[in-house]
């Protein structure tokens, strides 16, 4: 009996284990591209997606834990077309380099600005502590996700 | 690294710059359609540094055509011109000056046959977003609608003129990555992400330690109806589905038996290694001269060990074969390299073998990304007609990738009463810095000495200094000195694999150069921006050591108890861009870096703002490195094969980084990737002595190290 959640605000329930990772699900069954693997030891972050709204790692969290929640990735904050904020300010300060980490950084910041919607620099930096980004787009990034709280903060 | 290095010299052609030297016909580098759009083809393949974006700027300006008429294909054999490696912080130079020159070249064959069949004067026809048109307005024709008209189908003409600077209106701007959309929304664009029909998933079981040897491999159900493929010391899963493929490499990994020795120094003897380890002396520059007696004599020596390049995503390859030809899908930073040795290791001829680039993680340098090639190659041949997607484990990205080999500089300078040098002595001590594919009589990828049919691990190799060297890279001080030795011996034992990581030899030589100045500037009396200053002959570098201590508020810095400030400049491979750093350390229960300032000079700047990503990038990277890094391992194995044992730098721990470019559009444009790092640990090692009044001689800066140097 596949194990049935809401991705992106879809419900969905992948032929899978219930004991595969998530991050198995999502980049097998569902086809997503957005999650990526980078260590499997919850040490990077590369994997981040939120679960009920908070940040968690794909790459050893069982699908069996995502049963009857919502599963947010990257695919689901916004478009091209309709990007969240976060991505038009990372796009607006060319937040990245070679990107493999930033699906996990743009999902552990969209969970921050829901919490809090004006972090400090420090506040973002421990948010964010979780995730490694090898090419040094750090500070980029930080700034990028203080733009969109701007942009979020009612006028 | 690059054409340099393959010593590409005066062949009696007429000399075309960059690439297209060697890579001579337009249609090689670029075509037109129907449809109005521009395909360029560079050699040269995205790393994650924004280099097509760059690339596409150039050839939008010199064919005059909007950006976002101008798609690029990405690199495959056999059709894209063969432009070696991706390295060397020589995309620019190479691929960026040929594709300028040859959609120069394209756009005056284009414009001159418009003139010819419409009689309009050469001179009065001008092109507006790829339409040439006449005084009156009049569109006489485009490069859409004469695109099948065969005229690109030469050699590119040495007479092409490129625009020159006063007239560049897309180069020298800061256009967004075309890449990083794909990025932002999650969309598949990494060779992670490729997913054929029929593709089965692989995973390796690697040796126990180095130079294992298996000698049982017991057999048992795996999940997913995984099998199993060995090949000598070659052990691969494969299942339908990726998870079953790790866990399957994770079973059999325990059924595994294999015999183990001693095939590596211990992490606690490099020094001891690196000094008894057998070596080929040679003399990298020397000029003799007789100074006077010294007042001042300063003599040190830095160990810095094994580092790895920390790619956040784990390599990965597709590999498809069909019984006679292997088609592979890789971030190798070198498709034609990688063919070569790929034909070698299968025993193909390269004509078999299709290489395509696709994007990976950020490699900065020779990572897995040729290694997994082979493997998922091996893995393909064994499954004819099914592509193969292997991905390497976290374990293997930390610890079986190439690493920058452990180095040992030892300097003894002197100087007189003022502190002015009058003589150097540069000795560098380390295994080659390039084991890269394609390049030598063995294959140099992992799995070619794993199989049972296989090649010796090659020597990596020392490049000489006029192709951008290895170990000696920058390892002639930029400063006026009257007698001079530098010196390199290169390990003749490789027992730990090692290759190209982004800045090479630079890293230790610029830290070990710049940690002298200091040190003489101290005996001396004098301020460390003012001796340097004096001792360079080279404006540009005096220009953005200057810029970076006008940044940093240098001359009015305030001492803080536990703060340090240094500064640090290097002209990278003495032969590419010019790089000044300021950094400010705050040495409490081990060394932070708070802040940083940098000034860069890189010619014609094409992207100032991808420039200035990179020239921050590599400062942040280096920051990381001389702070927390070093490969670890016993006589057996490494060690270090998880972020918890090989830490890298996170977020709350980043400096704050400013950086500025000194802009010359008319001077030649030259790569940014890499000119940053070497600057960078210099100065932080200066800002760790101003601090402390302690030189730091071992890396990484961490408080055991430091301790030692007292």
């Amino acid at each position: 009996m596949p194990v049935g959640f809401v991705l992106n605000g879809a419900p969905v329930a992948p032929e899978i284990e219930a004991e595969a990772p998530l991050l198995a699900a999502l980049r097998g069954p569902l086809g997503l591209s957005g999650p990526r693997f980078g260590c499997g030891t919850e040490q990077c972050g590369a994997c981040a997606v939120l679960l009920d709204g908070a940040p968690a790692f794909a790459c050893t969290l069982p699908v069996s834990a995502a049963a009857g929640r919502q599963v947010e990735t990257v695919e689901g904050l916004g478009t091209p077309e309709a990007p969240h904020p976060l991505q038009a300010a990372f796009l607006d300060l060319q937040a990245g380099q070679c990107g493999y980490c930033l699906s996990g950084i743009l999902m552990a910041a969209a969970a921050l600005l829901r919490r809090v919607p004006q972090p400090s620099d420090a506040e973002i930096k421990a948010a964010l502590a979780p995730h490694l980004c090898r090419c040094g787009s750090h500070n980029r990034i930080i700034r990028a996700v203080r733009r969109a709280a701007d942009a979020m903060a009612p006028a | 690294m690059n054409l340099a290095f393959r010593g590409v010299v005066d062949d009696g052609r007429p000399r075309l710059p960059g690439s297209l030297h060697v890579n001579r016909r337009l249609d090689r580098w670029l075509r037109f359609d129907a449809q109005g759009f521009v395909t360029i083809s560079p050699g040269k393949v995205e790393l994650g540094q924004g280099i097509l974006t760059a690339l596409a700027q150039i050839g939008a300006e010199e064919l005059d055509v909007a950006l976002a008429r101008i798609r690029v294909q990405p690199a495959a054999t056999p059709d894209s011109p063969d432009e070696a490696v991706t390295s060397g912080s020589l995309s620019i130079q190479e691929s960026g000056m040929a594709l300028r020159h040859a959609c120069a070249d394209a756009r005056r064959i284009f414009r001159s046959v418009v003139a010819q069949r419409s009689g309009v004067s050469l001179d009065d026809i001008v092109v507006r977003d790829g339409e040439f048109c006449a005084p009156d307005g009049r569109v006489l024709g485009s490069y859409w609608s004469m695109a099948d008209a065969g005229l690109l189908a030469v050699e590119a003409s040495p007479e092409a003129k490129p625009k020159p600077a006063a007239e560049r209106r897309v180069a020298g701007t800061s256009a967004p990555r075309r890449d990083l959309p794909d990025k932002v929304f999650g969309a598949p664009r990494f060779v992670h992400d490729l997913r054929l029909p029929g593709m089965l998933h692989a995973r390796l079981v690697r040796p126990s330690s180095r130079g294992a040897v298996l000698t049982a491999l017991d057999q048992g159900a795996l999940p997913g109806g995984a099998t199993v493929l060995r090949d000598g010391n070659f052990v691969a899963v494969v299942a339908a589905e990726e998870h079953h493929a790790e866990q399957a490499a994770e079973r059999v990994a325990r059924r595994a038996r294999w015999e183990e020795r001693d095939t590596l120094p211990h992490e606690s003897a490099l020094e001891d290694w690196l000094r008894s380890a057998p070596r080929e002396t040679s003399v990298v520059t020397e000029r003799s001269a007789g100074t006077p007696q010294a007042a001042h004599r300063v003599e040190q020596r830095f160990l810095r060990p094994f580092l790895a390049h920390g790619s956040i995503g784990p390599s990965c390859a597709v590999a498809r074969w069909d019984g006679a030809t292997l088609e592979v899908w890789t971030h190798s930073q070198g498709i034609y390299n990688l063919r070569t040795d790929l034909a070698k290791t299968l025993r193909l001829p390269p004509e078999n073998i299709v290489v395509h680039h696709a994007e990976g993680a950020g490699c900065y340098g020779h990572n897995g990304a040729d290694d997994v090639a082979l493997d998922a190659a091996l893995v393909a041949r064994a499954h004819p007609g099914t592509p193969i997607r292997l991905m390497w484990s976290r374990a293997e990205e930390l610890g079986w990738s190439p690493f920058s080999p452990a180095m040992l500089v030892e300097i003894e300078a002197e100087a007189d009463a003022q502190g002015t040098l009058l003589a150097w002595r540069h000795q560098v001590t380390s295994n080659g810095h390039s084991g890269r594919p394609g390049r030598g009589a063995l294959p140099t990828l992992l799995s070619a000495s794993m199989i049972a049919d296989g090649f010796e691990v090659p020597l990596s190799i020392n490049p000489p200094l006029a192709g951008g060297g290895g170990a000696q890279r920058n390892a002639v001080p930029p400063y006026r000195v009257p007698a001079l030795h530098v010196g390199m011996h290169t390990l003749q034992a490789m027992p730990i694999r090692a290759s190209a990581l982004r800045g090479l030899g630079a890293l230790v030589n610029v830290w070990a150069i710049e940690s002298v100045m200091d040190d003489i500037a101290a005996r001396a009396g004098e301020d460390p921006l003012a001796h340097r200053l004096r001792h360079l002959d080279d404006a540009r570098a005096r220009d953005v050591l200057a810029r970076a201590a006008r940044m940093a508020g240098w001359e009015t810095r305030a001492k803080r108890e536990g703060h340090g400030f240094g500064l640090a400049v290097s002209r990278y491979k003495g032969t590419g861009a010019w790089c000044a750093a300021v950094a400010e350390v705050e040495c409490a229960e081990r060394v932070f870096c708070r802040r940083l300032w940098l000034a860069a000079d890189v010619g014609e700047p094409i992207n100032p703002d991808g420039i200035a990503n990179q020239v921050e990038g590599g400062a942040i990277q280096a920051t990381s490195m001389c702070l927390l890094e070093a490969v670890r391992h016993d006589t057996r194995t490494i060690t270090s094969d998880a972020w918890e044992r090989y830490p890298i730098l996170r977020f709350p721990e980043v400096p704050e980084v400013a950086v500025e470019l000194i802009a010359r559009p008319e001077a030649p444009p030259l790569g940014a990737g890499e000119c940053s790092l070497g600057p960078t640990i210099a100065a932080i090692a200066n800002a760790i002595a101003d601090a402390l009044g302690v030189r730091v001689r071992h890396w990484p800066f961490t408080p055991e190290n430091i301790a030692k140097a007292t």
